[in-house]
């Protein structure tokens, strides 16, 4: 919900300014946007997300000042950057770790807007902006874990590009394209060097769309129902959410910190400190642990559909559990937004958040045996909640009553309860 | 002439075509432009030229089998002795899970008998030489099974260790995950020792 401005310039330089460059009035508007009063503290990895967007390229840029793209050099510059320059470990620590916390903190955001409905109208373009911040985000991360040139950036990056040649027709060409050459070679690391630079900055843009989006819709909230009186159900951004964000804000970064100083290896493979080597390939080449999830469905797709390969049809399934989300918004035909009054809906919910998981542990595992099944069926159970579940709920299920208001949702646990809530009384926790 | 903006017959003004054109001349513009962008990312002169390489056979003595790089990647050539050529010779096309040969020196979709597989640019089949783009056809792995020593596979060829395909003594997939038999490179032989690859 946009808001009618109420800053008012002070000084003299402010007046000036203001008819010249309202900078000063968007900064104080954007300080006072009226928030719903009841957020809870799995809406503060936004910010937290933007802290990580923040730290990622500050590190990044740092980083590419020691490092050299060439495949004769790659590996030497990053234990260069490791051993010789000064804090380079600290750097390269926090710049590795800092991925595996972006994207710890885009899942939590993510299921996040799942369980409270944040897709749901007038918010599809906040959710759909949110999408594609995610695949640039799989994108850049991708590209930055070949840039060591350890064996798994080598093969990691065979596999991933071989899954193009599944495309028919020009899937080939498509290959050599991105490889600029006939396999991962030179060509290749000098681009993704490139677009890894280049990528985080368009995520800045999209991300500042995304803010701009969800500043015209206003935020969603755990109760799912509109700000109808702004004295009564909203609170200015600052001071209230400014410390909410900063309190988690630094919760999470003594995790993150946990990781960079105490554990900063676990989340990588010991492989990727073996230099590429393009005449032997790893035992198994795993991905990065926030991919599994997908190299899950890519790899059950192992029997051929019609005239699509298994090949063809694994590529397929994996782009087209990302690409279902952006649909999202018009498959889930529930009004109801908060799945706090979905009590049906909630148990799908979170059974989808354990097919999820279960579709990570199994990415890491070979793809043999039970475990091939066992992905099978969480493939099906993740795109059955998409494309039956969740329409079908929306006109079966009866939701509980909503409340009348967050005020109302706030001061009474209970929806039911009648009296609405006295003005200027204290929220309660939530 | 009419000087008018608007025709009164619907036709298009001299206006509209105007406006028509100048859209067209950009949009053929941008394509130009936009090409030499793309294209940019293709194989480069350097590139291409690495994309033949000239191997010298006479070293590689019966039974045994190299590994040379070509455009980036590993060819296998091994020296096939008699008794696998028979064995590979042997082979019943419906006991194959790729029937095509998959041999970039024959046109159109031969089937995947040894002597498809074993055929070079001039059309003639040299059984003794099996040559083979060393790349799985599952998800690009390096076979195990070139050197000496390493595991060669339920099939006596060529065993891919990441998710278990099992290639023949033609370099054609019989068992595993893998859709499609080891590429054929396009090769020609020079001269009877030395073979040109690409």
């Amino acid at each position: 919900m946009s808001h009618v401005s109420t800053y008012k310039p002070s000084t003299g330089i402010e007046k000036w300014l203001d008819k010249r460059l309202p900078i000063v009035r968007f900064g104080a508007d954007f300080m006072e946007f009226p928030t719903p009063k009841n957020l809870n503290y799995w809406w503060t990895f936004g910010a937290i997300l933007a802290v990580c967007l923040v730290i990622q390229i500050l590190t990044g840029v740092i980083l590419a000042m020691h490092y050299t793209p060439h495949t004769s050099m790659a590996f030497d510059s990053v234990e260069h950057i490791m051993r010789d320059v000064n804090y380079g470990w600290l750097l390269r620590y926090v710049h590795a770790n800092g991925a595996s916390m972006f994207f710890i903190a885009v899942y939590i955001h993510m299921f996040r807007g799942l369980y409270y409905g944040s897709y749901k109208e007038p918010r599809e373009v906040v959710w759909m902006l949110g999408v594609v911040i995610y695949l640039l985000m799989m994108a850049t991360a991708f590209m930055g874990y070949v840039l060591p040139w350890g064996q798994m950036s080598y093969w990691g990056a065979t596999v991933i590009t071989n899954l193009f040649s599944a495309i028919p027709v020009v899937g080939e060409s498509i290959r050599t394209l991105l490889w600029g050459g006939f396999s991962v070679d030179n060509p290749t690391l000098n681009r993704f060097f490139s677009l890894h630079y280049l990528l985080p900055f368009a995520i800045f843009g999209v991300v500042a769309l995304h803010i701009w989006a969800f500043h015209t819709s206003g935020n969603n909230n755990p109760a799912g129902v509109e700000i109808k009186d702004v004295k009564k159900d909203a609170v200015p951004f600052h001071p209230y959410y400014t410390v909410k964000d900063g309190f988690a804000i630094v919760v999470f970064l003594i995790l993150f910190a946990a990781f960079v100083f105490f554990n900063p290896n676990s989340l990588g493979h010991a492989d990727n400190y073996i230099e590429a080597n393009p005449l032997s390939t790893p035992a198994s080449i795993v991905p990065e642990w926030y991919y599994l999830p997908f190299y899950a469905i890519l790899r059950a797709i192992t029997f051929d559909i019609g005239p699509i390969s298994s090949k063809l049809g694994g590529v397929i399934a994996m782009f087209g559990s990302i690409l279902i989300l952006f649909v999202l918004p018009w498959l889930d035909t529930s009004k109801v937004r908060s799945m706090r009054y979905r009590p049906v809906a909630r148990m799908w919910f979170f059974l989808f958040v354990i097919a999820c998981l279960a579709l990570g542990w199994l990415g890491g595992k070979p793809a043999e045996g039970s475990y091939v099944m066992y992905a099978q069926i969480a493939t099906a159970y993740y795109f059955g909640f998409f494309l039956i579940i969740l329409p079908l709920l929306g006109i079966l299920e009866t939701p509980k009553p909503l409340p009348r208001s967050i005020s109302e949702s706030v001061l009474h646990k209970s929806a039911k309860v009648e009296t609405s809530a006295a003005p200027g009384a204290p929220a309660a926790a939530e | 002439m009419t000087t008018s903006d608007v025709s009164e017959d619907g036709e298009p003004t001299r206006r509209d075509f105007i406006h028509i054109f100048g859209a067209a001349t950009a949009a053929a513009g941008a394509g130009a432009v936009l090409w030499p962008l793309v294209h940019q990312m293709n194989p480069d002169a350097s590139v291409l030229a690495l994309s033949t390489k000239e191997v010298d056979l006479s070293s590689v003595p019966v039974g045994q089998a190299i590994k040379v790089m070509w455009q980036g990647k590993p060819v296998f050539i091994r020296h096939r002795t008699p008794a696998e050529i028979t064995e590979a010779e042997a082979t019943p096309l419906s006991a194959l899970k790729d029937d095509v040969a998959r041999n970039d020196n024959l046109s159109g979709q031969p089937e995947a008998t040894d002597d498809a597989r074993v055929t070079a640019s001039d059309g003639v089949a040299r059984p003794e030489w099996l040559i083979l783009v060393g790349v799985c056809t599952h998800l690009g792995c390096i076979p195990l099974g070139t050197s000496a020593g390493e595991n060669r596979g339920e099939y006596n060829g060529w065993f891919c260790p990441c998710h278990g395909s099992h290639y023949d003594l033609a370099g054609r997939i019989r068992k595993g995950p893998a859709p499609e038999n080891l590429p054929v490179p396009p090769y020609q032989f020079v001269s009877d020792t030395v073979v040109k690859i690409g």
